[in-house]
């Protein structure tokens, strides 16, 4: 792109700069986001992406909320993965007092953040398609599967969107009667239609063009920026932190990382998190078979012998077929002190950091959102590239604006 | 009641001048007219009401939802979700409004031509919801823009959204436009700056100042 310009400069053709305004109403910017774009003709010379129009001072409620309260809050942060949001809470709260998770309950959660992770994946899909321009046609095939799981979600937390799943000790509920099965014959059915969607997009032309070579990053500059998730995986740096330091079950499970070759561009984002949908369908599978207990169902059957008395050493109910290792209740304190757990979200590392004066409230809250460092790259991608291109690279980085702003 | 315009633009100004006569000819006319043709233009302009995309956070995905062949919010004619105010008949204000939003979110509801609706979708435009106590939040969008049809959730289902847009379709079928056009600016005029302690438009708060220091000064 960059030759381009200077092609276009030694014509002789004189061009000023002109500064546009994208935004914040817009309907590609996945919420509101505000680009001040200094323009050469087509070609963007400067970007500056203004932010915190959806600034809701989330941290700060962290603080006046209790511990209670606020576990039902914070799916807001990044709506589209909430139990991601959850669990990064739950691990920092859980480092603070030295709970120990259950084992169940530690597979209820990853089953159900991979199964988050499919339909934030899938909601990216539909709407970067829609992005480049392919107007509600193909994203229909993506929210097919997405509301498929959106009913499991809705069985099992009881919200399509903000579960408040994931507790601190654990999670909240057993799977209602069914769940199991209803999941497994999803994981048969979404290799087919991963594939389905492959058919339809990975070889189109159209896509092909506007997505090769456009928005390349380099693998340094990533790494500089602090970008992380997909949109770093994709530039062929071999960084997740369920491989490279693995936390919850995720060190029993087999599964590979999908990294990119060569210097990422926009169709390489594209092809790693198709194939992180697969994995995540592979680790589900993984995941109903190892988990102790059995299937909902099963357990339910083998209670009614211990009539589901709840007690420590009861072999159907003690020990690691517990859901919780803390008591739920309104005003449960952390003990004092401070704590920084991460999990690896849809977006990249998404981290949570807490300090606790052993009160019902947390004393100070702060989140390491992926999003914000993945934006603050968006400059480097763009300098250069025609105005057209804009929502093609921005939507390929797949930022969530509350979870820049907070 | 007349048009003034100054002869050196008087050929550019058509347009106004076809405004001024339909407008005279309509209101001829619409005691004999409107009572046969508003039921019939009603139930057309309550089945094509066209949402303006404006999503800023959570709600606006189950809007997406709304719209994919699950929920299929064509079924009720409001499928062409536009991305441009200027051909958009509502304002689905989907997700959580802040200060820094809100001037462009009264820009928009300007921009809308008229009749033009509003349905507050999720707690948080109704009413502030789970950030009733956030520094930066408006709470509820009805201090801004007027609300046509409240929808609380967090977020709300897509057969809520499909819900509050059958009650608004209700809405239009039972209005006249000429009431409509008759409540003028005082009921449906949006409120650029609110004083957001007590949620009342500023200009309310100095007129009653003003008021107030008239008969001070009178004393």
């Amino acid at each position: 792109m960059a030759s381009e310009l200077i092609t276009l400069k030694t014509t002789g053709l004189k061009t000023d700069e002109m500064i546009i305004n994208m935004g914040p109403q817009h309907p590609a910017t996945h919420g509101v986001l505000r680009l001040l774009l200094t323009l050469d003709g087509e070609f963007v010379k400067h970007v500056e992406p203004v932010i915190g129009h959806l600034h809701r001072a989330q941290e700060w409620q962290g603080q006046n909320r209790t511990w209670f309260q606020y576990q039902a809050l914070i799916d807001r942060v990044d709506y589209l993965s909430g139990m991601f949001t959850s669990w990064a809470m739950a691990r920092s709260a859980e480092h603070i007092e030295d709970i120990k998770v259950p084992l169940r309950a530690e597979y209820y959660r990853v089953m159900v953040s991979e199964m988050n992770r499919i339909t934030s994946h899938l909601l990216w899909l539909g709407t970067y398609l829609i992005d480049l321009g392919a107007m509600f046609g193909f994203p229909f095939y993506p929210f097919r599967e997405r509301e498929k799981l959106l009913d499991l979600f809705e069985a099992i937390a009881g919200q399509r969107m903000m579960f408040n799943y994931i507790r601190i000790g654990g999670v909240q509920h057993e799977a209602p009667d069914g769940w199991f099965a209803k999941l497994k014959q999803f994981t048969e059915d979404f290799p087919d239609r991963v594939d389905e969607y492959e058919a339809i997009v990975t070889e189109n032309p159209i896509f092909l063009k506007r997505t090769k070579g456009v928005g390349r990053l380099k693998k340094s500059v990533a790494m500089d920026y602090g970008v992380t998730g997909p949109s770093l995986r994709a530039s062929g740096v071999n960084y997740d932190l369920r491989k490279f330091k693995p936390y919850s079950v995720y060190d029993r499970l087999q599964f590979e990382v999908p990294v990119m070759e060569g210097d990422g561009d926009t169709w390489a984002r594209y092809m790693c998190r198709i194939a992180e949908m697969r994995q995540s369908n592979e680790i589900i599978k993984q995941c109903m078979a190892q988990i102790p207990g059995g299937t909902a169902d099963e357990l339910r059957e083998k209670r009614k012998a211990c009539n589901s008395c709840g007690k420590e050493d009861c072999a159907n109910c003690g020990g690691d077929l517990k859901l919780s290792g803390k008591k739920q209740m309104a005003g449960m304190r952390i003990k004092a002190g401070e704590g920084f757990a991460a999990v690896e979200s849809p977006r990249g590392v998404l981290g949570c950091y807490i300090i606790s004066n052993g009160s019902d409230k947390p004393a100070r809250f702060r989140w390491r959102n992926p999003s914000f460092s993945n934006l603050s790259v968006l400059p480097e991608l763009l300098v250069g590239s025609p105005i057209a291109d804009i929502m093609a690279v921005f939507g390929s980085i797949d930022v969530i604006l509350p979870d820049v702003d907070r | 009641m007349s048009v003034q315009v100054p002869d050196e633009l008087k050929d550019t100004v058509t347009v106004t001048n076809v405004d001024f006569v339909v407008e005279k000819l309509s209101e001829m006319l619409s005691p004999v007219v409107s009572p046969l043709v508003s039921p019939i233009a009603n139930w057309a302009r309550s089945n094509s009401v066209w949402p303006l995309t404006f999503g800023t956070s959570c709600c606006a995905i189950e809007m997406m939802s709304v719209g994919m062949s699950a929920f299929d919010i064509s079924r009720f004619g409001s499928e062409v979700f536009r991305a441009t105010p200027r051909q958009a008949d509502l304002i689905i204000t989907a997700g959580t409004i802040t200060r820094k939003m809100a001037p462009a979110l009264i820009t928009l509801y300007e921009q809308l031509p008229e009749p033009k609706y509003v349905i507050a979708m999720g707690a948080c435009t109704v009413t502030g919801g789970m950030f009733n106590d956030s520094y930066s939040v408006v709470q509820g969008v009805d201090r801004i823009i007027p609300v046509d049809v409240y929808l609380p959730g967090c977020p709300p289902r897509p057969e809520g959204i499909l819900d509050a847009l059958l009650k608004l379709q209700q809405r239009i079928r039972t209005q006249s436009l000429e009431d409509r056009r008759k409540k003028g600016n005082s009921e449906m005029r949006p409120v650029r700056y609110v004083d957001y302690d007590t949620g009342r438009p500023m200009e309310d708060l100095i007129e009653e100042a003003k008021a107030l220091t008239k008969e001070d000064l009178k004393a």
